[in-house]
């Protein structure tokens, strides 16, 4: 493995438990979660993941910083194999990897000062006490544009978008190589939002960190992005530099994606064709067969329904815009129209379960 | 022609900290068949007026007028109010998940809320119209679905399901507050297309409630900006979206990541909303204005038509003329646009 990689994921399965059924006939099922994901993610890069609600995009971000014990595969961190160390032995690794969430109001404890919060990691592994931490919390707030002088605040005191630059603050005390970004900009107002997107593309530059963005929004992810990961039901199904990714798109789920993102732009949205799927995500507790797309997809054969795609370059791609289709979108080609080629029975049925909505 | 008229209308709420002025005098208008966007961000007031129109906002003070087909909700009884909601005014929030009771039925409770504003419809004729309305709004197989209970519906079935039960009486006006927010992008194109279709069908109205430019470029007819409780422009989708007059449009739409172009930094509003309590004097947008004149921090401006369109107004002190515009701008902040 080449020395500019600074994580990587081979394989990656993530299942969770859960029990279903009555107290007599309990029956043991498994949420896949994860599904047998690889990837790798280069120092000083971001790496956007998108996808709806439910794909397991979080879960992944949460395997890949192992706040989760993995159910099988691989995970090497700057050069190490971190998939089975044991809470004690992630410890120090944890200097290196840091997340930033989506909630600025839950993640913070609202009966704690500004100044303590931020100083907690430091405390924690032994960095810096009394003024000295101090004076390192305070060079964090200005870093991340936060009053120092307002070391002594609660969270309360604070709006939406500067809860999240304590957030930042705080994921930056140990100075991380990686920073895991889950929906980092989601409750934020857009004029605020933008603010936030600045700050970490700034912090980026300056202290040459590497992101894992996370975020349903496909045009924040677009910009903060060097590559996207698509996720649908546990597992990529495209990887792209984001300029393709944009520009020339070969999984139909991720044409339909991008289709249904609302442009600011009235002239624009008059023009465009927008792929409505049929449906919303079936449940993760029993993903279809072959391709997990096949009952939503305007594309799908018989193929798709009896083998899953490889996540391989398809149609001259390069080897770095892999797809999982059988058959990727040609440029140009018009899914609007598109009609299944296969039975009924295997199409989209609506779910039982919940799901669709975003937290 | 006008179904709703909305003229100064106040509102404001006493807590412990001080007066809280929700909404200071907003005035709009919708007219029948059309869409009005309302586009702003937490705090602006925008959920709070709809809501406070149709009787939902208790306990606040409120003064102005809303006349819906030339009556004022404002001065109606809540008996009266009962017998306009639902039946006249449809309305659709945001969390689709807390606004169906779980615990009846899906289709019982389309049914019963036919039921409630007419009381000669038998339960299985409310019944078959609750299957028709769920057909209606794409829910596939809406006579096995209709005894579904809420926990079996996805959120985008939901969502659906809240508009099939706000479309059940076919009301003149639709209320739909953040309708899409909660979904996922490809649920969000189905619902907003379900919308569109029962509007050309029975020529409702819709009030859309959103935060999001990118619905209210895809579905307003007309578009109020809100900032600190009262309208900061007021135009149609085209001239707000290609030739806006006011700074914190502009400063709206240039704070998204744009889906055209690469990417160039982002161009944020500095600052912070202010607190409702305690507004700044003048206009409310003075202290994050790029543009900011002495005049600003003391004198608020009221809503004044640009130009020769009627239809398009703006609360902002620079000048109405396109040249003379651009020409304080560079005087003020010496960059040229």
């Amino acid at each position: 493995m080449s020395d500019d990689i600074l994580i990587s994921a081979d394989n990656v399965v993530k299942h969770f438990p859960v029990q279903s059924g009555s107290l007599l006939h309990r029956s043991k099922e498994v949420v896949h979660a994860v599904d047998g994901v690889s990837l790798e993610v280069r120092r000083g890069e971001t790496l956007g993941l998108v996808g709806e609600t439910g794909c397991g995009k979080s879960t992944l971000a949460r395997c890949l910083a192992r706040l989760f014990d993995i159910t099988s595969g691989k995970i090497v961190f700057d050069g190490r194999d971190i998939s089975r160390l044991n809470p004690r032995q992630m410890r120090p690794l944890r200097r290196e990897m840091q997340m930033v969430f989506q909630d600025p109001y839950g993640s913070l404890n609202p009966r704690r000062r500004v100044g303590s919060i931020i100083g907690d990691p430091l405390a924690i592994h032994n960095i810096a006490d009394g003024q000295e931490r101090k004076r390192q919390v305070q060079e964090l707030m200005e870093l991340v544009g936060l009053h120092p002088e307002h070391y002594n605040r609660f969270p309360a005191e604070f709006s939406g978008g500067q809860r999240q630059r304590i957030g930042v603050a705080r994921a930056l005390a140990l100075r991380p190589k990686l920073i895991i970004c889950d929906e980092p900009v989601s409750a934020l107002d857009v004029s605020v939002q933008a603010q936030i997107i600045n700050l970490l593309s700034d912090l980026q530059d300056f202290l040459k960190l590497t992101y894992i963005f996370i975020a349903h929004d496909l045009s924040v992810v677009r910009h903060v992005s060097d590559r996207v990961g698509v996720m649908y039901l546990g597992q990529i199904v495209e990887l792209a530099p984001v300029s393709d990714l944009y520009g020339k798109a070969r999984h139909p789920y991720t044409t339909a994606l991008l289709s249904g993102v609302p442009v600011p732009d009235p002239d624009e949205a008059a023009t465009r064709h927008r792929i409505v799927l049929v449906g919303d995500v079936p449940s993760p507790i029993d993903p279809p067969s072959g391709c997990r797309f096949h009952p939503r997809c305007p594309k799908a054969q018989q193929r798709c329904v009896d083998t899953e795609p490889a996540l391989v370059p398809r149609s001259g791609d390069s080897e770095l815009h892999p797809t999982a289709c059988h058959f990727p979108v040609a440029e140009g080609e018009d899914l609007t129209e598109a009609v299944p080629q296969i039975s009924v029975a295997d199409r989209v049925v609506e779910p039982t379960s919940s799901g669709g909505e975003r937290p | 022609m006008t179904l709703l008229e909305i003229s100064d209308l106040h509102v404001s709420f006493r807590t412990a900290d001080g007066i809280v002025q929700a909404v200071r005098g907003l005035s709009f208008s919708v007219d029948v068949g059309q869409t009005l966007g309302i586009v702003g961000e937490s705090g602006s007031g925008k959920s709070v007026s709809t809501q406070t129109v149709v009787g939902l906002t208790r306990g606040a003070q409120v003064s102005g007028k809303a006349l819906f087909e030339g009556h004022d909700l404002l001065t109606m009884s809540q008996r009266e109010l009962q017998q306009v909601r639902g039946s006249k005014i449809g309305m659709i929030f945001q969390d689709p998940l807390s606004s169906l009771h779980p615990y009846y039925r899906v289709g019982w409770q389309i049914a019963e809320m036919i039921r409630a504003h007419e009381k000669h419809t038998s339960k299985a004729a409310a019944r078959a119209r609750a299957i028709d309305l769920l057909g209606l709004v794409g829910i596939s197989q809406p006579a096995r679905r209709v005894d579904d209970f809420p926990h079996q519906f996805s959120g985008g079935m939901r969502q659906r399901a809240m508009i099939a039960m706000a479309m059940s009486l076919q009301p003149k006006l639709l209320i739909a507050d953040e309708p899409t927010t909660a979904l996922d992008v490809t649920v969000q194109a189905q619902v907003l297309k379900v919308m569109q279709r029962l509007q050309a069908e029975f020529g409702t109205a819709i009030v859309l409630i959103t935060h999001d430019l990118g619905v209210i470029a895809e579905a307003a007819d007309d578009v109020v900006v809100m900032y600190a409780g009262a309208a900061m422009e007021k135009a149609p989708r085209r001239q707000l979206f290609y030739d806006n007059h006011h700074p914190y449009t502009e400063g709206l739409l240039q704070s998204l990541p744009s889906y055209g172009e690469d990417r160039a930094r982002l161009r944020p509003i500095p600052g912070q909303p202010p607190s409702l309590i305690d507004l700044p004097g003048g206009c409310p947008f003075h202290p994050r204005c790029p543009y900011v004149m002495d005049r600003c921090r003391t004198e608020e401006p009221p809503l004044m038509v640009v130009g020769r369109r009627t239809r398009h107004s703006s609360a902002c002190w620079l000048p109405r003329d396109p040249a003379k515009r651009a020409e304080v701008r560079l005087q003020i902040t010496g960059v040229g646009r």
